[in-house]
Parts: structure tokens; sequence; C-alpha cells
């Protein structure tokens, strides 16, 4: 299960959000957040611009620190110490514009000393893109940069999968291609937590829908997952 | 050295061959500086040479500040920098590696620069030519891993061109002057320039080490 006051079994918990609150200065991006996220499912999380869905993203990857409360992952700790099982996918495509999207994976595979990554040219191919396009990223669609950047996050094989807004810039057969890869990691009991305007292109895969509204979780609704 | 280490020196080098941001742009710059000091004072006159090593300092000085304001600028671009803070590779490597990586960019400007220097200021190597092979490394070294550092602490601000500069040049001036003073007591040959070479080492040896230890905080500050 997910979202506050539910009992899951601590086993199948993959992380924990109790009491989260995050302050910019004397703005709160996110106010007493409670979410149980439960191993092998997916949660989509929807709001207006600006109700915190990006700060709990980056919470979760340990990007951010709470200003009160806590987050554990896999059990274990906080998300900083696990930051090799977590893959996080951002607004900008976290990558050097100067190099292929294939040096580009290369470079950061060689960041996971002594981990097993899927070779650049696989996750390239996953993601449905060329491995031997020999132009830089900066000169890729966004669509590409957005593709490539998640053949990065793929890359380390990650457990707990972060993809904040994945279907931006993305035309309808990509996106359904991108759905299709997640529904796989889904299965493979891999976590998946999506922000997302386009609630619809979630859909498929959403196992819980969480809309925050002012830095709260407003409401966690059941999804109906198709794939 | 690991493999981690190599991966973000080679990454930077690759990155600068392509693209010859830092190296021209310095180029330019540290010869517009000898030429405006020439212009400024008489270079061929009787206090050239006592000027000289404080010239060629200030001129690296700048030119390398040029370099450094562009450090960490790819990384905060397209927010590489977080991809790299969720990898499980030590920050400290990639701040060495940004380190070595500009030292070999200032040097590489040094050298260009060299001959230019000389036959502009009529110089002539009164003191022992080689050891300002060891003074010029060390000088450079000092104001390349304080700027790097200084340059990821002052990356989250606005103003933090002019930040990089306010914090940089006053810790930079002992080691400033050290440099200064050892080159010009080589290029006179008035004095001993070894003190000053000590202390620069020791500088150097201080401000590395303190400086591997913190970055792994400043790496990974919100």
């Amino acid at each position: 299960m997910t979202a506050q006051g539910t009992e899951a079994d601590r086993s199948t918990i993959c992380a924990r959000v109790e009491n989260v609150s995050k302050l910019f200065g004397s703005f709160a991006a996110l106010r007493q957040v409670s979410v149980d996220l439960e191993r092998g499912k997916c949660y989509v999380l929807i709001g207006e611009n600006g109700a915190g869905k990006s700060t709990l993203l980056r919470v979760l990857a340990g990007l951010l620190r709470p200003t009160s409360g806590k987050v554990t992952v896999f059990g274990e700790g906080e998300p900083h110490d696990v930051r090799d099982r977590i893959g996080y996918m951002s607004h900008a495509p976290m990558l050097y514009d100067e190099f292929t999207g294939q040096e580009n994976l290369r470079y950061f595979a060689s960041l996971y000393p002594g981990q097993k990554c899927l070779e650049p040219a696989e996750a390239l191919r996953q993601v449905g893109l060329d491995p031997n396009l020999s132009r830089p990223l900066g000169q890729y669609s966004q669509g590409m940069r957005q593709r490539t950047s998640l053949a990065r996050v793929l890359m380390p094989v990650p457990e707990l999968l972060l993809l904040d807004e994945p279907f931006s810039n993305m035309d309808i057969e990509s996106t359904r291609q991108m759905v299709e890869l997640l529904a796989g990691f889904r299965h493979s009991s891999r976590t998946i937590v999506i922000t997302t305007h386009q609630r619809e292109h979630a859909a498929p895969i959403a196992d819980w829908v969480l809309r925050l509204k002012g830095g709260r979780v407003a409401e966690c609704v059941p999804g109906s997952p198709t794939l | 050295m690991n493999s981690v280490f190599w991966t973000h020196l080679v990454k930077d080098l690759r990155i600068e061959w392509r693209s010859l941001d830092a190296i021209v742009s310095m180029l330019f710059f540290a010869g517009l500086v000898v030429v405006l000091f020439s212009l400024a004072f008489d270079p061929r006159g009787a206090v050239s040479q006592g000027i000289a090593g404080g010239v060629l300092c200030v001129a690296t000085m700048f030119a390398s500040v040029s370099a450094l304001n562009q450090a960490w600028a790819r990384e905060i671009r397209h927010q590489v920098m977080d991809a790299q803070r969720m990898t499980p590779s030590s920050g400290a490597q990639l701040y060495f590696a940004k380190v070595l990586v500009n030292f070999i960019f200032v040097t590489v400007v040094q050298v260009a620069l060299a001959p230019f220097f000389f036959v502009m200021y009529n110089l002539h190597i009164a003191g022992q030519a080689w050891v300002l092979a060891l003074i010029l490394p060390l000088g450079t070294w000092a104001l390349v891993c304080n700027g790097v550092f200084f340059a990821a602490l002052s990356i989250r601000s606005r103003n933090r061109e002019l930040l990089l500069s306010l914090i940089l040049f006053p810790i930079f001036i002992p080691a400033l002057l050290g440099m200064v003073q050892a080159t010009t007591a080589v290029l006179t040959g008035d004095n001993d320039p070894w003190l000053w070479i000590k202390m620069l080492t020791g500088y150097d040896i201080i401000f590395t080490t303190v400086s591997l230890l913190l970055f792994d905080v400043v790496f990974h500050a919100e």
C-alpha cells in the first residue's frame, strides 16, 4: 500500500517518507508529507506547478535534505547513503552538450566503479535511440535528449526510479515506448515515481496516483494499470 | 589515482580539446595584460627587470580567473552536477581532476606567453633559470586549487563571478607574494628565492589538503 497510515509489510517498503517538510527561506515547498513507497509499484505524482512534486522527488533522491522529518530508502538509511541504487531524471538532461549520447553514457558508467551497469549502447537501444549517432547532444532534439537522459538513469539498473516530467517534449509514439519500457521495470520489482502534468500518459502503469497541493498530499487514489 | 579520477580528467580535456574555450580566452587575456603593462611602464627601462615577475604573475592570475569562473559552467548547465552527485563516486576525485585540468590549461598559457613576455620586456635571467620551472607551477597550483574550490562554493550564488574574485584574491595574496618575490629573485639574481619557494610549497600542501577534505561538503550542498 501507499500513503500514510497504511500497514504495509516492512520488507515490501522501498522508501518511507515520514512527516517531511522542506522550506526554502520562508516558503514551504513540502508540508508534513508522509508516504510509503512499495517495491515494484509505480506512483504518479500530479499537481499544479509549485505543488511540491519536484521537491519531493529531489528529497527522495537525496539531492535535497528535508528541513524536518525523515526519509528512509531500502530500509537502510538516508537516500544519500544508497544513491547508487537510485536513478533520478530531471527536467534538464543532466548530460554534457559537447558529447554524443554514447560518450555521455560511457562517462557516467565509469562513475559507478564496481557496479554492474548496462552497456551504454544497450541502454540507448532500450530507449529507442541509435547508439551510433555521431552528433553531440547539443544538436539533439528535446525528445532525444530526454530519452538519452532516461538511458543514463537506466544504465546502473536502479531499484528506485525517480522521473521528473519524463514525457514532456516527447511525441506520442516515443511516450508509448517509454511507458512500455517503464512497465517492464515495474514488473522486475523496481519502484517508479513519476511526476507529470499528463496523467493519461502514465495511467497504464500507475498503481497509485498522488495529488499534491500546496506541499501536501491532498489525495491518494489507486490507479488501474493495464500494462 | 583511480579510474574515476582519470574519467573526469579525460572528460574535461576532451571537452576543452573540442572547444578550446578556456585556453584561447586565457591566452588573449594574459597577452592583453602583458601589453597593457608594457604601455603603462617602459618595458625596456631600468625597472623592467624588477617588475617583470609581478607582471607575469598578475597576468597569469587575471587570465586564470577568467577560466576558473567557467570551471563549473558545464556542470551547472543542464544540472550535470546533480547527475554526478547521484553517482557513488567521491566528489574529491572530480575536484582533483578539475584542478589538474585547469593547472594544465594555465601552464599551456604560461608556456605560450613566456617567449613573448621575455622579448617584450627584454629580460635576461640573472639567477638560475630552471628555478622558474619550479616557481611558476607552484604558484599556478596555489591559484588553481583555491580557484576551483571557491568556484564550486560560489556556483549557487547569483553573483558568482564577482564572488569568486572577492574570495579568491585575498586568500591567494600569500601565494602571489611568494610567486612574485621568488620570480623577481630569479630574474634579478639579487636574492635567494628558496625561502619563497618553501613558503609556496607549504601553502600548496595546506590548501590542497583542506580543499580535498572539504570538497565533498561543498559538492553535496543543496
